[in-house]
């Protein structure tokens, strides 16, 4: 097995190769206004530093956000045409899920924290966990995009990892590493929960929010009143 | 030898388009339009559009292959819009068209919407003239170009200071009570009224604006001549006589089209004009375009309709010319730029 796992759904832009067994290569750089430069570039990196050609890829795994739009996007296309070209699986992973298993591989990790990224527009996008023999769930739920101010006392209070915390101190209790998600902790959640049967996403963007447009009215008069 | 086959990509605004070209030949021409999902907003809503893009960019790479009878595997080079247009937009098609060179290990070539506008033609009518004066107009863009070689030598003469030449056919079409996009609309309308009952501005070709604006374009005032026009009768009380609105319009937008693009033909010494982008679709810009050509002893091409609006074709036709031409590759970090200079024909 040879998955190459990318995200682009929060600041950093974000690849690794994983062999089934352990995180053989891994690059992350944190721009988030060069998401569409930057990634395949970077992929191309990662796979000839490990000493592999696209042809050994045998799956890819894309985080489906919640994030930022554009850069979302970029991920996601990027993943969907690997999967074509190279006729091979493509896997969607909650890209908070894949933070949440971040926090949890590291030693110490908190029993339960909160996973609150940059949703732009004064709000975050978050999810409450609870790890489980080492391993990230869900408590709360769908992700959701809030204002940090809205968030329930009991939210506030847990410990949070993502960029929520660092954009809005007074609405946590306390941060937690990391800001952005590691696509190597992508790699792993996704080959888990694959020797595990557990649940991946279809690679659908998890938008969380409608466009902004509003339907147009009629012309306004250009007549004096 | 056959000559390489190239797929283009096209996002850049509301038509996710792939094609395969071989040569000048188009093998496989895709477009999937979200022009429908922005009817509700009378003009492309950018976040809408690139939503769209990305959930039609697969089954229309799928669509293609299989028209063109073609797998992925046979390419030999990728090309794809890399600006200008609409920055979210692109950035679907860019990231889409960087990982498919890389996966396949090919060129990729990131370039021009409107230079791959110019070159949709050779699909239809062979290799381009050179030079060659283009005009492109649609709901994104009214250029006026001049281009000594399609791969390295295209020149902006002049463009539109306000809207498109297609916006004002959706403004005008919603103050007619018509719907959008508003370019068919205004044309059956259009058909059985008089061109000449209304005399509405011509932008930009008083003798003053001719000095600093010879080969720009603008609309902004014909539409609100438009509007002040029709909400005069209404609140007057009197019926909008929409055929003749819709017909005058169109003569005032095809007027000064053809008339500027004559005046660069005879300017620059330039012998073949060539039109494109979906406001071509209008047939009163065709005729005239045509009746002022055979005047000016200029000779006109235009590409069948679908050719004209945005799609996978002309961007692969465009790749292949720089394939043709020897031109290296774009780097796997281009940029999709929204703001692209036509005198950038591929991105470095
Ligand atoms: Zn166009």
């Amino acid at each position: 097995m040879l998955l190459l796992a990318l995200d682009t759904a929060t600041s950093a832009v974000t690849v690794a190769l994983h062999d089934g067994d352990q995180v053989v290569a891994e690059e992350s750089l944190v721009d988030a206004r060069r998401h569409a430069e930057t990634l395949t570039p970077m992929i191309a990196s990662v796979v000839a530093g490990a000493r592999h050609r696209p042809a050994d890829l045998t799956a890819v795994t894309v985080g489906v956000g919640p994030g930022p739009f554009t850069g979302l996007r970029v991920g996601l296309a990027t993943a969907v045409t690997l999967g074509l070209a190279l006729d091979i699986p493509v896997y969607g992973v909650c890209t908070l899920d894949a933070l949440a298993h971040a926090v949890a591989l590291r030693p110490g990790s908190p029993a339960k924290f909160v996973v609150a990224t940059d949703a732009r527009r004064k709000e975050v996008y978050w999810a409450h966990y609870r790890t489980n023999d080492g391993f990230p769930q869900r408590v709360s739920g769908m992700p959701q995009v809030s204002r940090p101010a809205d968030l329930s006392d009991e939210i506030r209070a847990l410990p949070a990892a993502g960029r929520g915390p660092l954009l809005y101190p007074d609405c946590f209790a306390s941060a937690l590493q990391p800001l952005d998600v590691p696509a190597g902790a992508l790699a792993a959640y996704a080959v888990e929960q694959l020797r595990t049967g557990g649940e991946l996403l279809p690679v659908q963007p998890l938008y969380l929010r409608q466009p902004d447009a509003t339907p147009s009215a009629g012309p306004k008069s250009v007549l004096p009143r | 030898m056959t000559e390489p086959l190239i797929i283009g990509i096209e996002s850049s605004c509301d038509e996710t388009g792939v094609a395969f070209v071989r040569g000048n030949t188009l093998l496989g021409d895709v477009v999937a339009s979200s022009v429908e999902q922005h009817a509700r907003f009378g003009g492309v809503v950018p976040e809408v559009a690139s939503r769209a893009h990305l959930e039609e960019l697969i089954p229309t790479i799928r669509r293609a292959c299989e028209e063109s009878g073609h797998r992925l595997a046979d390419v030999d080079a990728v090309a794809v819009t890399s600006g200008p247009g609409l920055a979210g937009a692109l950035m679907v098609g860019v990231a889409s068209a960087k990982a498919l060179a890389w996966a396949l290990d090919k060129p990729l070539y990131g370039v021009n919407h409107l230079a791959a506008h110019v070159c949709a033609d050779v699909l239809d009518h062979g290799p381009l003239p050179e030079p060659t004066v283009a005009l492109l107009v649609s709901g994104g863009h009214t250029n006026l170009l001049l281009v000594r070689d399609i791969a390295s030598d295209v020149v902006e003469l002049g463009s539109t200071i306000d809207d498109a030449a297609g916006e004002a056919f959706d403004k005008v079409a919603r103050v007619l009570g018509l719907p959008y996009p508003g370019g068919p609309h205004i044309e059956r309308a259009a058909a059985e009224g008089d061109a000449t009952a209304i005399r509405f501005p011509r932008g930009l070709t008083s003798r003053k604006d001719l000095e600093r604006h010879r080969f720009d374009f603008s609309f902004s005032g014909l539409k609100t001549a438009v509007v002040r026009w029709v909400q005069e009768r209404e609140r007057a009380g009197e019926p909008v006589p929409v055929a003749d609105v819709a017909a005058s319009f169109t003569e005032a937008v095809a007027d000064v089209l053809t008339r500027k693009a004559i005046d660069a033909c005879r300017e620059y010494g330039v012998g073949d004009l060539q039109i494109g982008g979906g406001v071509t679709a209008n047939a009163r810009l065709r005729a005239l375009a045509q009746e002022r050509c055979d005047a000016a002893g200029v000779s006109l091409r235009v590409p069948r309709v679908r050719l004209c609006t945005d799609n996978g074709a002309m961007v692969a036709a465009l790749g292949s010319q720089l394939v043709q031409r020897g031109l290296a590759p774009s780097s796997l970090d281009l940029p999709a730029d929204s703001s692209m200079p036509v005198s950038q024909v591929k991105a470095d």
